[in-house]
This record gives structure tokens, C-alpha cells and sequence, in this order.
């Protein structure tokens, strides 16, 4: 069950993007149109899911043993860098068509404050490895259905009629605002908080 | 002066570029953690910038990325802990945002863009303008969402009493960020057409 409270809480409640403000340069950057969404986000969960079993590795094995915590912020933006890196240079030689499908996103996900957060959150509730995985994928999900939805509602804007101020990245953070509102309705579901 | 100047108006790092959002969304809920979060920006901003314009010339070029990231996330310790141990209570507030300045845009766009081309002097300069320019913006919203969402500023009671009982606690909650950022970034739109 708390399993599930995890998997549900980084889903919805604590949505990475809309309530914890994670990860905003590739939601307004690669909103624009569906399929980039879609290939955005599989490329954060797959790269989400192996940075925060490394980090978390990385911490408990290796940092703590050694009494060097406060190394932390610098060892885990270096090995999600070289992840990311070395996930491209795989992916390109042993699997083609899942390059073709994320290699343009994958540079992008290293600045990714999304990927980071998650590894430090992880530390930050103390959670086991199993628990670890669970919230690594809940939250991955939780990008996902933010950005595309948000390609849905973008790709109807384009045909909209708006005042000229407000046309690209001021109405795209107007419809994120209203979301936001929509996602605040999931607050309390079976008794999870902000 | 001229490159002080750029850094907050012209190239808004914020607004115009439109790096850096996601501390100014998450932290601008008072006044003073925007002002908080502003000024360990401008700490390390500042001291990257320093520091690698100082190296420029002996780093290669292959490994360049890798060596900012290293210096970046020296100064990202440093204000990590001098924070946690000198300002709790706004430490407690900005959470994991502290640690997350290594990722933010600005500061690495600053070093890769600016700092490695220019001499120390210049890159200190822009350092400051990029970071009083982060302030500015972070300040104004929290600003903002502070007297409509407490009817208060730094935590001093600033609206009429019947405001303080019933504030509009939608623009403190996330929904309350994402709308000041729109409206901003519309005013700035409309101000550059203007021109």
C-alpha cells in the first residue's frame, strides 16, 4: 500500500512539473507539437529511472561509507552527465530506432532539473531502493501526462485568436496556471498532502 | 556599466531568455525566499564567472563543459552549507532549490556564453548584471505573491484587516506562480513592441 501512496503521490498530487515547478525548460520548450512530447518524455523515464538507481548507489555505497556527503550536488550532476552520455552512445550503436525516436532529447535532459531533483528527493525522504524505483517511475509518468496534455492544448492554441503579448511561452504558462488549478483537486485523494 | 545594464534589462535572463524558471516559480512564495534564493544566484553566478574566465585559457576546448559543471558545483556547496548553517529558516523554505542552482540555465548559459570569451573584469560585471537581473524578477514575484496571497510584506501586515482573513491563497499556491510569470512575461512583450 505505501508503495502505491508513493507511485500515486509523485503521479498527481506532488506532479513534478505543475506542483513542485520541475523541469519547466523542456514543458514550455518541447510542448509545441504531440510527438516530441511523447518522445521527450520517454527519453526523462528511461533516463530518470537509471539516474536515480545510480545516484542512489552512488550515495549509499559510496558517500556515506566514506563520509563525504557534502560532495553530493557535485558527484551527482557529473554522473548524470556521464549517463546521459554514455545512454546516447549505447542507444546509437545497439538500438537505431529507439536513437532515432530519442537521440535529439537526450543532450537536452542533462540540464534537466527534473532529473536531479528526483535523485535529491530520493535522499531527501530516505526511501529504499524498491521505494526509490517506484517514485522515479510515478514521477516520470507525472511528466509525462503534464507535457502531453500541455501538446494537446498547444497544438489547438496555434489556430487560437490572441492578443499578440500574449502569443508562445505567456499564454502556455496561462493554460500550466489553469492545470495546476485542475491538478490541486487531487490534494487529499486517499489522504495525501503537498 | 553598459554590461551591468544588459544583464538586467536588455537580456533579462529571466524574461527575455527565459532561463532559470524554475527556481523563480517554486521559491518566489515570500518576499524575503526570493530574496534569499536571488542572492545565492548572484553568489555563485558571480564567483563561476570569476573563476572561469580566470582558467579560460587552459582549458581544452573537448572538456570545457565537464570543468564549469566542477566549478559551479563548488560554489553550489559552498552557498549550500554556509546557507544551512547561517539562515536556516530560509534554507528550510528553499529546499532541495539550493542544491538545484548547479542545473540552473543561467548560470552554466553565463559561463559557456560569456565568461569563457572575456576578461575577468567584464565576466565579475555580467556576473553581477545576470544575477541582480534573476533578483529582480524572482523579488518582484514573490513580491506580488506575497501581498495577495498573505496580504502581507517580509512578513508585515501591509492590506486592510478584512484581506488578512480571507487573502487570495490561490496566487501562493503553484496555479498563483505560473500567472504572475504569464502576466509578466506579457508586459514585457508589450513593452518591446511598444518601443
Amino acid at each position: 500500500m505505501k508503495i502505491f501512496l508513493i507511485f500515486l503521490s509523485a503521479f498527481l498530487v506532488n506532479n513534478i512539473v505543475l506542483m513542485r515547478f520541475l523541469g519547466l525548460c523542456p514543458y514550455i520548450g518541447v510542448s509545441s507539437n504531440l510527438s516530441s512530447a511523447i518522445g521527450m518524455s520517454f527519453a526523462v523515464l528511461f533516463v530518470m529511472l537509471m539516474a536515480s538507481w545510480i545516484t542512489y548507489a552512488i550515495y549509499k555505497f559510496v558517500l556515506v561509507p566514506l563520509n563525504i556527503v557534502y560532495l553530493r550536488t557535485s558527484t551527482f550532476i557529473l554522473t548524470i552527465a556521464t549517463l546521459v552520455q554514455i545512454v546516447e552512445m549505447f542507444l546509437h550503436k545497439k538500438a537505431k530506432e529507439l536513437y532515432d525516436a530519442l537521440g535529439i532529447y537526450l543532450p537536452l535532459i542533462t540540464t534537466n532539473c527534473a532529473i536531479l531533483g528526483t535523485a535529491f528527493l530520493v535522499i531527501e525522504n530516505k526511501y529504499t531502493f524498491l521505494e526509490a524505483t517506484v517514485f522515479a517511475i510515478g514521477t516520470a509518468f507525472g511528466f509525462m501526462i503534464a507535457l502531453t496534455l500541455m501538446a494537446g492544448i498547444r497544438e489547438r492554441l496555434e489556430l487560437a485568436d490572441l492578443p499578440e503579448s500574449f502569443k508562445g511561452a505567456p499564454i502556455a504558462f496561462v493554460m500550466a496556471s489553469l492545470m495546476a488549478l485542475a491538478f490541486l483537486g487531487f490534494v487529499g485523494l486517499l489522504g495525501l498532502s503537498i | 556599466m553598459r554590461i551591468i545594464k544588459e544583464g538586467i534589462v536588455d537580456n533579462n535572463p529571466v524574461l527575455s531568455l527565459m532561463l532559470g524558471l524554475c527556481p523563480t516559480l517554486a521559491v518566489s512564495t515570500t518576499a524575503l525566499n526570493a530574496l534569499g534564493m536571488g542572492a545565492a544566484v548572484i553568489f555563485v553566478l558571480t564567483f563561476s564567472n570569476i573563476t572561469i574566465s580566470a582558467i579560460r585559457k587552459w582549458v581544452p576546448e573537448s572538456v570545457r563543459i565537464p570543468v564549469y559543471i566542477i566549478v559551479i558545483s563548488t560554489f553550489v556547496t559552498i552557498i549550500d552549507y554556509v546557507m544551512h548553517a547561517f539562515a536556516p529558516e530560509i534554507y528550510a523554505h528553499l529546499g532541495i532549490f539550493v542544491p538545484l542552482i548547479v542545473v540552473n540555465c543561467i548560470i552554466l548559459g553565463r559561463a559557456e556564453g560569456f565568461a569563457s570569451k572575456h576578461s575577468v573584469w567584464e565576466a565579475f560585471l555580467d556576473g553581477i548584471g545576470c544575477g541582480i537581473g534573476f533578483t529582480l524578477v524572482i523579488f518582484i514575484m514573490g513580491a506580488i505573491r506575497e501581498i495577495l496571497g498573505a496580504g502581507t510584506l517580509f512578513g508585515r501586515a501591509i492590506l486592510p484587516q478584512v484581506f488578512l482573513e480571507k487573502p487570495v491563497i490561490y496566487m501562493i499556491l503553484p496555479p498563483g506562480g505560473f500567472l504572475i510569470i504569464a502576466i509578466l512575461m506579457a508586459l514585457t512583450n508589450w513593452m518591446r513592441r511598444k518601443r
